[in-house]
């Protein structure tokens, strides 16, 4: 029911934890990630990732410049340059 | 021999290099316990893009590739980037990158290649400005940052492309110093461009879906594997500045001591002496009543 979520910059790992959902604003459109979702790899474009802590829950926005994203049996992870907030 | 007063003088001088030397080497200590943290910080980025690099650089290959990853086809002029510190007092840090550097240069030129160098930081300069001072393509300056970061990778790797684009060299090196421990810091040459294939160990089983496509996710990603290597030395540097720093004034240190102690007894010697003739007069002056 979980996906694990990883928000990586240069700088540090920022996020590692359990959601429910991501909603990525990749290159070609946004897509959401949910547990089991097929691999995936995109580059993002600057703009928000949409964090879904719990179903229904309220959305947490993380701002991110020069990003990719990649979803594989791990789960989600985000590489990001710069991640503001 | 030197007088008392010359003694005392040259006792209280060392003593106070010492307690510089003394504080150089814990503020070093403090330092290098950071640098190390922030290098060990970086690594999970560095790590995954190396995975996806890999991944990526298997499946693209042949006409397809950016230039940034199959080379300009030519190895004729290379750049060799060399990273230093901006302060000095850490031992042969510095010396020992250029060494490295003016080596591989001195191969080069042997080979019949055209060298130019691109310098970070400000204790590399002098040393190659005078071996080859027709050859340094760009200064890079940090002495207005207090430790060099993800930007200051990120326009150094703007620089290096707006060069490599404009057909300014084939091959760059990095040159930089391994921070092993402490007490070793191996200066390393590290090819950056064009990128080299990351060693594939883990060929992807799945089917991936690419959005966009292959070649375009790697040519975006190559500029920024490029900054993360630069980045990553950088870090590795700065762990090596603080680390070679702490060992050099840690030896500085311990000197001044030894020599405190060779002073002080030199000056007790002469003391006592000083007394000795003193007494004798008196006594030679009493007898002679």
């Amino acid at each position: 029911m979980a996906l694990h979520f990883e928000l990586v910059t240069p700088a540090k790992l920022v996020r590692s934890e359990e959601v429910h959902m991501v909603v990525v604003p990749g290159t070609e459109g946004d897509f959401g990630v949910l547990e089991g979702h097929a691999p995936v790899m995109s580059t993002i474009r600057d703009g928000a990732i949409q964090v879904f802590r719990t179903e229904g829950a309220a959305a947490e926005n993380i701002a991110v410049r020069g990003g990719f994203a990649e979803v594989g049996e791990n789960g989600l992870t985000v590489l990001a340059e710069h991640v503001e907030g | 021999m030197a007088s008392l007063k010359e003694l005392k003088g040259r006792i209280n001088s060392v003593k106070s290099t010492q307690k510089i030397t003394k504080a150089k080497q814990m503020v070093a200590a403090a330092k290098l316990r950071k640098a190390q943290a922030a290098a060990e910080a970086a690594r999970p980025y560095a790590e995954r893009l190396g995975k996806v690099m890999a991944s990526l650089a298997s499946k693209v290959s042949g006409e397809g590739a950016p230039k940034l990853f199959a080379g300009t086809g030519k190895d004729q002029r290379h750049l060799l980037v060399v990273a230093n510190s901006d302060k000095g007092l850490a031992g042969a840090f510095n010396s020992n990158i250029v060494r490295a550097a003016l080596a591989k240069a001195a191969e080069l030129k042997a080979e019949g290649k055209e060298v130019d160098f691109y310098l970070v930081g400000r204790k590399g300069r002098a040393p190659i400005r005078r071996a080859h001072p027709q050859n340094i393509a760009r200064m890079f300056d940090t002495t207005d940052v207090r430790e060099p970061g993800y930007e200051e990778a990120e326009r150094i790797v703007a620089e290096l492309m707006e060069m490599y684009d404009a057909g300014k060299f084939d091959v760059a090196h990095l040159f930089y110093s391994k921070f092993k421990s402490a007490l070793t810091q191996e200066p390393t040459r590290l090819q950056i461009i064009p990128v080299p294939a990351p060693e594939t160990a883990t060929a992807s089983q799945a089917a991936v879906e690419y959005e966009p496509d292959e070649e375009e996710i790697l040519a975006e990603l190559l500029p920024r594997y490029l900054k993360t290597q630069v980045f990553g030395a950088l870090l590795e540097n700065q762990a090596s500045e603080q680390g070679a720093s702490m060992t050099a004034m840690d030896n500085a240190t311990r000197n001044a001591g030894e020599l405190i102690n060779k002073l002080t007894i030199q000056y007790n010697r002469s003391r006592q002496a000083a007394i000795t003739t003193e007494l004798i007069e008196i006594i030679a002056g009493a007898e002679a009543l």
